[in-house]
């Protein structure tokens, strides 16, 4: 049960980071939203991770561990991101 | 025994959780930043420290016991850090506009 | 089922307003609560792991680097790209609602067993000689995609120190941070580092056979890198110091020797001698936290910038 309701909420994530992804102009926020979005793909990964519970494990530790490498991925690429933005502003102040 | 401990867990737990939602509460409704912090760290180190205390009898080890009293103290010292620099950047907030 | 319920009211009350928020630093400080809570979903999906690291690196050192980032693009330039029209923020909500919609129907139609490597992982873990299967996993069966997320890392900080400015090549990385004042924060930052450090081996020891590992641990010790740093008691070492390159290449460098080694002695990649597969697997492991840890912490630091007299 548990698993089937937070599947749900990471589509409901991904919608919501998409949206934000396409409609908000700050990149920041677009940021932001690129990383609900993954967070969601995260948590349908997770669901599916917690439906293979067998051999007296709660959950399938294959796609949980992939998601915990995938988190720390997300947020390497998110560092860059930040930095990119931070280095355009830098640039456009100089003018 | 068991049933007395459990008393005592129900109690203590649900006493925390009455400071919780009185911080939260005060978080709402009260009008400016600093009650709002006060609000926020008093209510919520006791609430933490209260469900903190309702577990105790409840680890399963002597390490189990310091981990549960680490975990209340390092959020004891984090907010007590946090809360003044919060504060602070609020009041230059206010002046600056 | 009801806390279930909570739980993702409670994380979807938070996404709204991250993606509808009208300042970057109101969207990065629910962006933070957010990552917590997720934290809670996570205990919930029976994924500690998970949890741990996703408190630590999603909320944690994410909220560092975010909201570093918010306070140094406020005030900017406004941004060029014309808004977007009211038809077409409609055409888009009615698409993005439509994919959920999707996800959502996908999930409620998966398989009945579902698939699941449970049992292969079970059934084979003694050769691992670890008792956590998500470790089993990531240094044993998955190995090979964990070697390749730690040089995933060292690459993600050679590309962030590319942004460096010319000038600044080779310099401190990060912004200067205003000089220590004896608040609360200076005090925290020198008080809190020795337990942070033996909190970070603790959860690093026992990530063998309980929730923990190399990754939570290494986001500890990042923290507790930067803490002394954002309270402007300490600065960063330049990015020209060897012995910072030489820890960053370290963990990756030693995976693949201990990788090497395997293929030697038991003719294949990353296959460990029996008898011996623990010991190889922690001390790999903790090379690994090292280089990780400090990669972390450069990526939050971010390139070495100009000294603007911030």
């Amino acid at each position: 049960m548990s698993a089937t309701i937070f599947g749900l909420l990471g589509a409901a994530l991904v919608g919501i980071g998409l949206f934000g992804l396409l409609v908000r102009r700050d990149a920041l926020l677009r940021i932001l939203a690129f990383n609900l979005l993954g967070g969601g793909v995260f948590l349908v990964f997770g669901a599916v991770a917690r439906r293979g519970a067998g051999a007296g494990l709660p959950a399938d530790p294959v796609p949980q561990a992939i998601i915990l490498t995938g988190i720390v991925v997300a947020f390497a690429a998110t560092t860059l991101a930040v930095a990119l933005v931070l280095r355009l502003a830098a640039a456009k102040d100089r003018g | 025994m068991t049933l007395l401990v459990d008393v005592f867990t129900v109690l203590t737990v649900a006493a925390g959780i009455v400071f919780f939602v009185a911080g939260t509460a005060g978080l709402i409704r009260f009008p400016d930043t600093s009650s709002r912090l006060h609000a926020l760290t008093k209510a919520d180190h006791l609430g933490l420290g209260l469900v903190v205390l309702g577990l105790l009898p409840r680890a399963e080890s002597l390490g189990g016991v310091l981990r549960l009293v680490a975990i209340w103290g390092l959020v004891l010292a984090s907010s007590a850090a946090a809360g003044p620099m919060l504060a602070r950047l609020a009041r230059r907030g206010a002046r600056g506009g | 089922m009801i806390a279930d319920l909570l739980i993702v009211a409670a994380i979807v009350a938070l996404a709204l307003p991250v993606v509808l928020a009208r300042s970057a630093f109101t969207a990065v400080a629910l962006f933070v609560a957010y990552g917590l809570l997720l934290a809670f979903a996570w205990v919930r999906l029976d994924a500690v792991d998970v949890a741990l690291t996703e408190a630590a690196i999603g909320a944690g050192l994410s909220g560092v680097l975010l909201l570093g980032a918010a306070r140094r693009l406020a005030g900017g330039p406004p941004v060029e790209d014309a808004p977007p029209g009211k038809a077409q923020v409609a055409l888009i909500g009615v698409g993005c609602a439509g994919l959920a919609v999707a996800l959502g129907a996908v999930i409620l139609a998966l398989p009945d067993p579902a698939p699941s490597l449970a049992e292969p992982v079970m059934a084979n873990i003694a050769a691992i000689e670890v008792g956590n299967p998500v470790t089993a996993v990531l240094m044993g069966f998955r190995g090979l995609d964990t070697l390749l997320e730690a040089a995933v890392l060292v690459l993600a900080v050679v590309a962030l120190w590319a942004l460096a400015p010319d000038a600044a090549w080779g310099a401190a990385p990060g912004w200067r941070q205003p000089p220590a004042t004896d608040g609360p924060l200076a005090l925290l930052a020198r008080v809190l580092p020795p337990i942070g450090v033996v909190v970070a081996v603790h959860i690093l020891w026992v990530g063998a056979d309980a929730p923990g590992g190399k990754f939570q641990a290494a986001a500890i010790l990042a923290a507790m890198w930067l803490l002394p740093w954002m309270a402007g008691i300490a600065a960063p070492p330049p990015i020209s110091r060897a012995w910072l390159r030489i820890v960053i290449a370290a963990g990756p460098v030693a995976f693949i020797l201990a990788g090497f080694a395997g293929s030697v002695l038991q003719g294949a990649f990353l296959a460990y001698p029996p008898g011996y597969a623990k010991a190889v697997i922690i001390a790999v492991e903790v090379v690994l936290t090292a280089s990780i840890a400090v990669a972390l912490a450069l990526l939050v630091l971010g390139p070495p910038a100009e000294d603007r007299g911030a």
